[in-house]
Parts: structure tokens; C-alpha cells; sequence
């Protein structure tokens, strides 16, 4: 079945449940190409089993999730994945390998020449703003928090995907770094074209990197829209929302 | 002799014995990771299958060691006695610390690390490859750390089934009751144990992540460890060709775990070597182990007495005629296993009533009767065995009509000829061919009763090679006198002599 292809992601009735308690429920939602989706709610509001649903992390137990038009269950769960760039929280950086052996991880699954990873290693580097000579060699625990949320970017975007996942990257910084890596961010998303689904319960990280914002409440969607629509909306979810930043 | 200087005239020995030793752990240990690494990783994969085998490798570890080695013994194919039994029991052992360390390590990798991996899109290969062993590796080398810490000490218990290493040495110094041997045993196989620990140390350390200066200098050391066992191994195999090929014309003689056992084994192996036979020595095996290799056709030929084999072997109530016991045995075996009795080599180890020869020379005193309206005011001290079965204290006391006014000592045996010396006690109940009864001017009165059932020493030996073995059967047919067999013991305990060389000597002093 052929879907609109500018619809990266698209749900489509789609359900999830673990033993009988329903995770997700009917939920249907498009990610069109180009823009960044923030899944904002309250933690076990199912944002982060969505976005786990789109890589394949999990199957829908009803409905489907399509990517580029195809249901994740019809791709190899493989190349699928090696096509999403994945960001974690705390970066979920691989503590064994140096910060250029992550960066290069899937490049390296993906079989290219040495020289091809080398120079995407430094052009990777310089993009999430790590002077490469400096640090490609530093192991995840010699670096600071912000320095790790960095790799982790550069780790997703180094194979060049046009969709890229994000649970919460920056939740666990402080608060100066947090801001600075939230522009910086969006900046260079926006830049390189990427397609973004990002996962938050922090309003402010909605409102400066999201051109939507789906809040979701109890497995279902409770407001999708524009960042303006969302300050206009007088659900009381909402409103509850943006009584926390005023 | 000291110690020191124990060790420099048995460091051939010595060196074989640890060379046996380290053979024996490492084949053991590397059968234990091939097994046991996979099974854990397995058992990361498949949970519903951890508490099953974990408990079988648990109740596997809390079997004893001697228990473990001696339920393997039967056993077709696996068991028997020698090394390859010893591996087998020494790699079950070491199963515990390898499959659980594998589980623990590879299930406490970090949830997101291993979410990080999936979602990069590697595959369940490429995850336990390049994220799950690596980040395991230092708590899996743990597990075989301990394994091989646990092997070298369990190793010392493989002596008993004949496979050899440091423990022989340990068995060995129990038994003659020399500090020398035991220090040598215990101390080597600690000193192994200590420096195998720390070479895997030093190797585990090298995958720590977070030390990465120190990683290149510990592999080094690991490497260098490494490499002075390889080294010590090595010289081993060119030194000692042992040739694998089972040859028919081998005759595998065994022995018992004392003294006497080993010199007559030594004496028959020697004569059948000058005949020109090859011959594989299975010594020092323990409890009746040797009758059961000789059934199992692990072993050809070892010595035995006619009272043991009628009482512990064939469950017979002991009895005294000698020739009745003997013929009562040989056809026994000869029907109920296939094996056949060599003719008596001559000489008797009973119990022996001993009194000092000076006592014995005052009163003129030859038998036990002799001795019993004397010995009213006597101490009398026997050992634990003597006082506890059938055909000991209590029979005996009552067949002679004994009345000591004071109760007899209850103490280790070898102590009672000391005190029987010194003068503490004034009879004593030994084993006739005991070297220190004639070295301790000591004196055994005769059994003119016949209370103690006859221990005639003679090989048992598996019928198809009585053909090879008869013509040095006959040479031995009541070749070595009881006296003759106390100098050959006093040689070995008293003298240190090693008993291939007293057997040696007493060869050339018959012309044999």
C-alpha cells in the first residue's frame, strides 16, 4: 500500500498493550516531512512507547505504523532502524568504545571504507560543535554531560538518516547547558532538512523546538498542533501546561 | 632434612608434579569456559532455563571433591581413574563460577546501552559481540578467576585417582606423617593458586574501560604470566614424550596409598621391566579404588592382601586359617571377577602385639599367652581402628583372657610405638611389617591363639595377563620375609629412601 510520500510517519489506528493494560489506544497521527514533532505529556502518558513504535523497539498490538509508506512490521527491523537516527536520554552512549567509535557505529555496520567514516567522524564532530583532535579519542566517562548529549547527536545524524528519534535527550543537564544544546539543536535539524519526532515533558523545549506539538494524555491524544494554536487552546490540559511557564 | 634442602633433591619431582598440576586445571578450565561461556549466554537468551541449570551446577559445587571424584570412578567412558577423571570432576567444578559469572555480567550491562544497541540497528550477534562480552568481560574473567583459583586447589584431591599433581605429595606426607612432603604439596599448590590469580587479575584489569593508561602494561604482565606457565608446560612435553598409543605388552601396575604398597608395586614393575615389558605405574591409589580399576580393565596387576580382599572386598566374616583364606580368595575372584591371585610373596601384614624387646628378652616371652600374667599392671594403648572392628580389641582381650587394670589408651597409631618406646605404654597392636619395629628394637609375639585373621600379602593381577605376569609371580612365590619387609619400609619412613630405589636395592641384594 502507497502512502503520500512527503508523510514520513504516519499512525494509523494504532494500539499497544503489554499483558492487557493499554499502553497506547487508537492513535493516529502523521509526521509530514521537515518538521519536528514534540511528544510532550506526563511520564507514562505512552510518548515514549510511540516513539518506540516507530523504529521498532515495539510492534502495534492493533493498527499499524507506517514509515515512508511502509508498515514497520513489513521492514527488515535491521535496515529499518540503521535508517532512524536514536538519541537517549543521557545519550546511551556506548562506555566501551572512544567517541569517534560511536559516532562511527553505524557507518561501520553499514560497511563503509575507512576513509568515508574518517571524514564523517570529524564532519560530525564539528556539526554538534566538538573540536575532533580534542575529543575523538576521549572515552563517554571523560566527557561532561552536555559533551555526551553532543556524541550522542552526532552518533544519530552519522549516517545520514532523514528521521531522527529522540527520548528526552537533554533531560538530565543543567539548565544553562540544556538551552544551548536545545538551539543549537533545532538550528542544525532544521538546517540539514531532518525530519525529528522528539519526546519532552518540558513545555519550554516544546515551544523552542517543536513546529508541532502533540500532548498526550493516558495513551490517546489530548491537543495536536502548532506551538501558537497550543498557547491559544483553552483545554484545561493545556492551560494547566502553560501555567508552569508563567 | 630440612626443608630447603627437601626441596632441592626433589625438584625434578617437584617440577613434574606442578607441571601435572597446572595440565590438570587448565585443560579442566578450558573445558569449562568452552561449555560454560556459551551456556550463560544462552541462558541470557532463554531465562526460563537459568534456575535449572544453575542449580545443577550448584549442586554440583557443593558435592565433596573426594566424593565427586570417587562417584565418577565407575562410570564407563568419562570415568576410571587417572587424569582424564580428574578433568571431568575439576571442569564440573569450575561450571559454577563460569555460567553464573556470564549470566551476571552480561544481564547488568546497562538497560540503555543495550537499548542504544538495538536501535542502531546491530544484531543480537553484533550486540553480544560488540557491546555485550565487552562490557562483561572483566565479571566473566572474575567467574573463571575463581574457577581456576578453585581447580588448583581441588586438583590436590585428583593424587587420590591416580591423576598425579601436587597432591600426591600432600596424600604422600599424610601417610609416611612427613611435614617435609605435605609443606612441599600445600605450599606449591597455594603459591600456584595465589600466582594464578593474579596474572588473571591483571589480565581482567586490562578490559577496564576506565583505566585506559593501565591497560598495555597489565596485558603485559598477564602476557608475561601467560607466558612462564606456556614455558613451563612446554619444557614439560619435550621433556616427557608420554606416548599415548594403549600397547597390549604394557602392563599397568597399581598400588595402595602406604608405603608397603608402592615398594612391592615398585618391585614387580622393576622386574618386569628388566624382562623387557613396559610397564605404566598407577600408584598411590586410594581405598579400594584400585580393585575397581583392575575390574573396570584400567589397571593390570597390584598388591593386595588375602584378609582385606576376603573381609573389605568380598564382605566375608574374617576368619583365621591362612590357607583356607587364601584358596577361599582366589576362587572367589577367579569366578566373581575374572582375576587371579599371585602365589603369597612370603610374608604377613597382620596386626602385631608388640612389647619392647628388652621386656621380651628379660621374661623370655614369645607369644601372647606368654605375655598375659604379666600384663595386669600393663598400659596398654592401641589405635582407632584397632579398638573399633571386628577382629580387634574387644575379641582379642577376651580370646586371651586379657584383664588390664588400667583402660588401654585410645591414640593415633604411629604415636603408640613412640610411647611403646618411651616407655608410656607397655604393649602396643601394630602392623607386623612395620619398619619401626625393628628400628625401635620393638618385639611381636607370636598369635599362638590365631585370633587375627591372616593379611598374606600376594598380587591381583586381571586373568588375561597372568600369562605375561606368571614367570615373575613365581620368582616372587615367598621371596620377601617379614623382616625383610620391615627394613624395605623403615628404608622409605624412617630412612626417606624413594621407594623405587629401596626396591632397587633389595632387587640387587637377591640377584633378582
Amino acid at each position: 500500500m502507497s502512502e503520500m510520500p512527503n508523510k514520513t510517519v504516519k499512525f494509523r489506528n494504532a494500539g499497544f498493550q503489554i499483558d492487557g493494560t493499554k499502553i497506547l489506544d487508537d492513535l493516529n497521527l502523521e509526521v509530514a516531512k521537515g518538521e519536528i514533532l514534540v511528544l510532550l505529556g506526563e511520564s507514562g502518558c505512552g510518548k515514549t512507547t510511540t516513539l518506540k513504535l516507530i523504529n521498532r523497539l515495539y510492534e502495534p498490538t492493533s493498527g499499524e505504523v507506517l514509515v515512508e509508506g511502509k508498515a514497520t512490521t513489513d521492514w527488515d527491523a535491521i535496515i529499518l532502524r540503521r535508517r532512524i537516527g536514536y538519541v537517549l536520554q543521557e545519550a546511551g552512549l556506548f562506555p566501551h568504545f572512544t567517541v569517534a567509535e560511536n559516532v562511527a557505529l553505524v557507518p561501520g555496520l553499514e560497511n563503509w571504507n575507512k576513509a568515508e567514516i574518517n571524514s564523517k567522524i570529524t564532519e560530525m564532530l564539528e556539526l554538534v560543535g566538538l573540536n575532533p583532535s580534542k575529543f575523538a579519542a576521549r572515552f563517554p566517562h571523560e566527557l561532561s554531560g552536555g559533551q555526551r548529549q553532543r556524541v550522542g547527536v552526532a552518533r544519530a545524524l552519522a549516517a545520514n538518516p532523514d528521521l531522527l528519534l529522540l527520548d528526552e535527550p537533554f533531560g538530565a543537564l543543567d539548565a544553562l547547558t540544556r538551552v544551548n544544546l536545545q538551539k543549537e539543536f533545532a538550528r542544525t535539524v532544521k538546517a540539514l532538512g531532518k525530519t525529528a519526532v522528539f519526546v519532552t515533558h518540558d513545555l519550554h523545549e516544546a515551544f523552542i523546538l517543536g513546529t508541532r506539538i502533540c500532548l498526550m494524555d493516558k495513551g490517546k491524544i489530548a491537543f495536536l498542533g502548532t506551538p501558537e494554536n497550543f498557547r491559544k487552546s483553552d483545554l484545561p490540559l493545556v492551560r494547566n501546561y502553560l501555567e508552569t511557564i508563567e | 632434612m630440612n626443608f630447603f634442602e627437601f626441596l632441592q633433591q626433589n625438584r625434578a619431582e617437584l617440577l613434574a608434579l606442578t607441571r601435572e598440576h597446572l595440565l590438570l586445571v587448565f585443560v579442566s578450565t578450558a573445558f569449562a569456559v568452552l561449555i560454560g561461556v556459551p551456556l550463560g549466554i544462552l541462558l541470557t537468551r532463554k531465562k526460563s532455563l537459568q534456575p535449572w541449570v544453575l542449580g545443577i551446577a550448584n549442586i554440583l559445587q557443593t558435592i565433596p571433591s573426594l566424593a565427586l571424584f570417587g562417584l565418577l570412578i565407575p562410570i564407563a567412558y568419562i570415568g576410571g581413574i587417572g587424569a582424564k577423571t580428574a578433568v571431568i570432576a575439576l571442569t564440573l567444578y569450575s561450571f559454577l563460577p563460569i555460567i553464573r559469572n556470564t549470566v551476571t555480567g552480561i544481564s547488568g550491562v546497562d538497560a540503555r546501552t543495550r537499548e542504544a544497541a538495538v536501535a542502531m540497528g546491530m544484531t543480537d550477534w553484533q550486540i553480544l559481540r560488540m557491546v555485550e562480552l565487552p562490557l562483561s568481560a572483566p565479571v566473566i574473567l572474575t567467574g573463571i578467576r575463581v574457577a581456576v583459583v578453585i581447580a588448583v586447589g581441588v586438583a590436590t584431591v585428583a593424587a587420590a585417582v591416580g591423576a598425579g599433581g601436587l597432591g600426591t605429595y600432600i596424600f604422600r606426607g599424610l601417610r609416611q606423617n612427613d611435614n617435609n612432603l605435605l609443606l612441599a604439596g600445600a605450599l606449591s599448590s597455594a603459591i600456584l593458586a595465589l600466582f594464578c590469580d593474579f596474572a588473571l587479575g591483571q589480565f581482567e584489569k586490562s578490559f577496564d574501560y576506565k583505566k585506559r593508561a593501565e591497560k598495555s602494561r597489565r596485558k603485559l604482565i598477564a602476557g608475561g604470566a601467560l607466558v612462564v606457565i606456556l614455558a613451563v608446560f612446554g619444557f614439560s612435553l619435550i621433556q616427557n614424550p608420554k606416548s599415548k598409543i594403549q600397547n597390549t605388552d604394557v602392563i599397568r601396575v597399581g598400588s595402595k596409598d602406604f608405603t608397603e604398597s608402592v615398594i612391592l608395586a615398585e618391585i614387580l614393575a622393576q622386574m618386569l621391566e628388566k624382562r623387557g615389558i613396559s610397564v605404566e605405574r598407577k600408584f598411590e591409589l586410594g581405598g579400594n579404588l584400585a580393585h575397581d580399576a583392575l575390574v573396570s580393565n584400567n589397571l593390570d596387576v597390584y598388591p593386595e592382601y588375602t584378609g582385606t580382599a576376603y573381609t573389605a572386598i568380598l564382605k566375608q566374616k574374617p576368619i583365621t586359617d591362612t590357607r583356607q583364606v587364601y584358596d577361599e580368595t582366589k576362587q572367589a575372584y577367579g569366578e566373581k571377577f575374572d582375576l587371579s591371585l599371585s602365589p603369597p610373596l612370603g610374608f604377613s601384614n597382620d596386626f602385631a602385639i608388640l612389647i619392647r624387646g628388652d621386656a621380651a628378652r628379660k621374661n623370655n616371652l614369645q607369644t601372647i599367652s606368654d605375655a598375659v600374667p604379666l600384663s595386669k599392671n600393663w598400659q596398654a594403648g592401641f589405635g582407632q581402628d584397632f579398638m573399633s572392628r571386628a577382629d580387634g580389641y574387644a575379641g582379642f582381650a577376651q580370646k586371651y583372657n586379657f584383664n588390664f587394670a588400667k583402660q588401654p589408651r585410645e591414640m593415633d597409631l604411629s604415636l603408640t610405638y613412640r610411647a611403646l618406646q618411651s616407655g608410656q605404654l607397655d604393649i602396643i597392636a601394630g602392623n607386623s611389617t612395620d619398619g619401626l619395629i625393628s628400628a625401635l628394637d620393638l618385639f611381636q609375639l607370636a598369635d599362638d591363639k590365631k585370633y587375627f585373621p591372616p593379611y598374606q600379602a600376594v598380587y591381583i593381577a586381571r586373568n588375561d595377563k597372568t600369562e605375561i605376569l606368571r614367570e615373575t609371580f613365581e620368582k616372587l612365590n615367598s621371596a620377601i620375609s617379614t623382616e625383610e619387609m620391615r627394613r624395605l619400609n623403615y628404608a622409605v619412613d624412617g630412612e626417606k629412601l624413594a621407594p623405587q630405589q629401596a626396591a632397587e636395592n633389595w632387587l640387587k641384594e637377591k640377584g633378582f
